[in-house]
């Protein structure tokens, strides 16, 4: 009896394992020939979806651009501090290591008198009258200097307002410092702070609602699509078709719609990478067509997520409520 | 099996029906009579729960369909097959895939698909169309091809609203002699129509209805109008 039991037990969730995988294969067999078949409405849903797709990845290649074009920026923002001509190396060593200690560096370069004077040679090479004047001079004019590089731009200030605090340096290294260039260039760093953090706003901002925007046309189309098929569904339902299998074919049409659309937009993006590498590298600092190669696998995966999901969520809802007896 | 108990129906304050009271046995072959708009497809659709009575109640055996939750009432249409005057194929399947489909919406196997609907193709004479799509049928096969996708599952009822309303005269013929021989094997069939040599050919039962109300219930088909 118990065997018995057992057995019938078994041998009912082998048949409703088998029914769900016939159930399984007969939605996808369905939802394939749905799509190959009803060509002109599967192409328009394809052409939408790769439009959203393809949305969604330029804004991908902006916010990258962008990035590094901004960085590109940072990288030419710092403080110098000039010393005087006359300094001593160990003063400077001294405000060198006391720099490095603060926790807004990132950076420091040291540039020594002989260093700053073949740089300038090197700059003037093709004016003579200069350094006719510099020959003339007999010494080295020019002093050392420390470039300094913060990790935000908006720790530039912090930085500056050091030197001012004369606790922190012995008097006889304040002496040595000639003059720091953060003062003049402040009005500048000030605004390049506050673009660089307008532009990443705005461009979140407006990537949202840009991939908003592209979702919900991908959802409408969807949406009418399946209001077409809405007679279809009713045929269905008076066969005596359940409510999931109805939905799974067309649920599946739509996940189809997301794969196709995510390829040909993975395939679009080789010419339009291959043509902003060529054309914008110098502009923004970075090859798009590198970053497209480096990033292939993790744009491919974004695209092909979004579009699957896309595709099927806008399936289910459109067809909620066709599905209601 | 099917028992009209006082049923009213109203589409806000036109009257569709009012006050049928029908028996429906098991095996019967039943036309419903009437001109248009006397309430024939109203009466198809009470029974198939695509519509509420305003009053009283429609029992499938002992079950009222209309209290029925949305899951049984899947299981329910699953015992009535449907023909439709405007065929209602699906239009991206195949002869045998829109016959299939209604085998393969009731779960039954690969095996008993295979098997069952070259059968039904063969008898309603559509074995060589088995790959057409609809838009590539005439009237009178989609309309065989309906009535075998109807009786594919077996079911205990056959519901046909009009089902020879689009065919001509020839097509009419053979659709009326397969619906009779499909009620010669057991199955209970309903037909609305307004065709009078539809009628005169069955020779069975006629209910008349008349702007809502059931005018004539004959054992021996006549059409009187």
């Amino acid at each position: 009896m118990v065997v018995w039991f057992a057995t019938t037990r078994t041998v009912n969730i082998c048949y409703n394992i088998l029914m769900f995988l016939i159930k399984m294969k007969r939605v996808i067999v369905s939802g394939y020939r749905n799509f190959t078949r009803s060509g002109f409405t599967s192409l328009a849903s394809i052409l939408v979806m790769t439009i959203t797709l393809f949305v969604m990845t330029s804004l991908i290649f902006i916010q990258a651009g962008l990035n590094s074009a901004l960085n590109d920026i940072k990288e030419k923002v710092d403080v110098t501090v000039y010393f005087v001509s006359d300094a001593d190396e160990d003063s400077i060593q001294e405000l060198k290591e006391a720099l490095g200690k603060l926790p807004e560096v990132r950076e420091i370069f040291y540039k020594s008198k002989e260093e700053a004077l073949t740089q300038f040679k090197e700059r003037h090479s093709n004016d003579y009258l200069t350094l006719q004047a510099l020959d003339e001079l007999g010494e080295n004019p020019l002093g050392a200097s420390l470039n300094i590089k913060a990790q935000d731009p908006s720790q530039y200030e912090s930085i500056a307002k050091y030197f001012e605090n004369e606790n922190a340096l012995s008097n006889g290294t304040l002496m040595v410092v000639d003059k720091i260039d953060y003062h003049q260039n402040k009005l500048v760093i000030d605004r390049l702070t506050s673009i660089i953090n307008g532009a990443k706003k705005l461009g979140l901002a407006a990537s949202l609602i840009l991939i908003l925007i592209s979702v919900l046309i991908t959802f409408n189309t969807i949406r009418l699509i399946i209001y077409m098929s809405r007679e279809e569904i009713g045929i269905m339902k008076l066969v005596g078709a359940g409510g999931r299998y109805i939905r799974g074919p067309f649920i599946f049409s739509g996940i189809l719609v997301g794969i196709v659309a995510s390829i040909v937009t993975i395939i679009i993006f080789v010419p339009v990478s291959i043509w902003l590498g060529n054309q914008m590298t110098d502009f923004i600092g970075i090859n798009l067509y590198t970053y497209y190669k480096s990033n292939f696998l993790q744009l491919f995966i974004i695209m092909l997520g979004s579009g699957v999901i896309i595709g099927s969520v806008s399936s289910i809802f459109a067809i909620h409520r066709y599905l209601k007896k | 099996m099917i028992y009209f108990n006082n049923v009213t129906k109203k589409y806000r304050d036109d009257v569709a029906l009012e006050d049928i009271n029908i028996s429906i046995t098991q095996g019967e072959f039943v036309s419903i009579v009437g001109h248009s708009g006397a309430g024939k497809t109203t009466l198809t659709k009470l029974i198939l729960a695509e519509e509420f009575p305003t009053m009283g109640n429609v029992f499938f055996h002992s079950t009222d369909i209309h209290k029925l939750s949305s899951r049984d009432l899947t299981q329910f249409r699953r015992k009535i097959g449907i023909v439709f005057q405007d065929f209602r194929l699906l239009p991206n399947k195949t002869a045998y895939e829109n016959i299939a489909f209604a085998m393969e919406a009731i779960g039954k196997d690969d095996q008993n698909i295979k098997e069952d609907v070259p059968h039904v193709l063969e008898l309603v004479d559509l074995t060589s169309k088995a790959s057409h799509f609809p838009h590539q049928l005439s009237g009178g096969e989609k309309q065989r091809l309906a009535i075998a996708r109807a009786i594919i599952t077996q079911p205990e009822i056959i519901i046909a609203d009009e089902p020879t309303g689009n065919l001509d005269p020839i097509n009419t013929n053979d659709v009326v002699n397969l619906l009779k021989k499909i009620n010669d094997l057991g199955t209970t069939v309903i037909i609305t129509t307004h065709n009078r040599n539809v009628v005169e050919q069955i020779k069975k039962r006629v209910i008349t209805l008349e702007n809502g109300r059931m005018v004539r219930d004959d054992k021996d088909g006549k059409y009187m109008l």
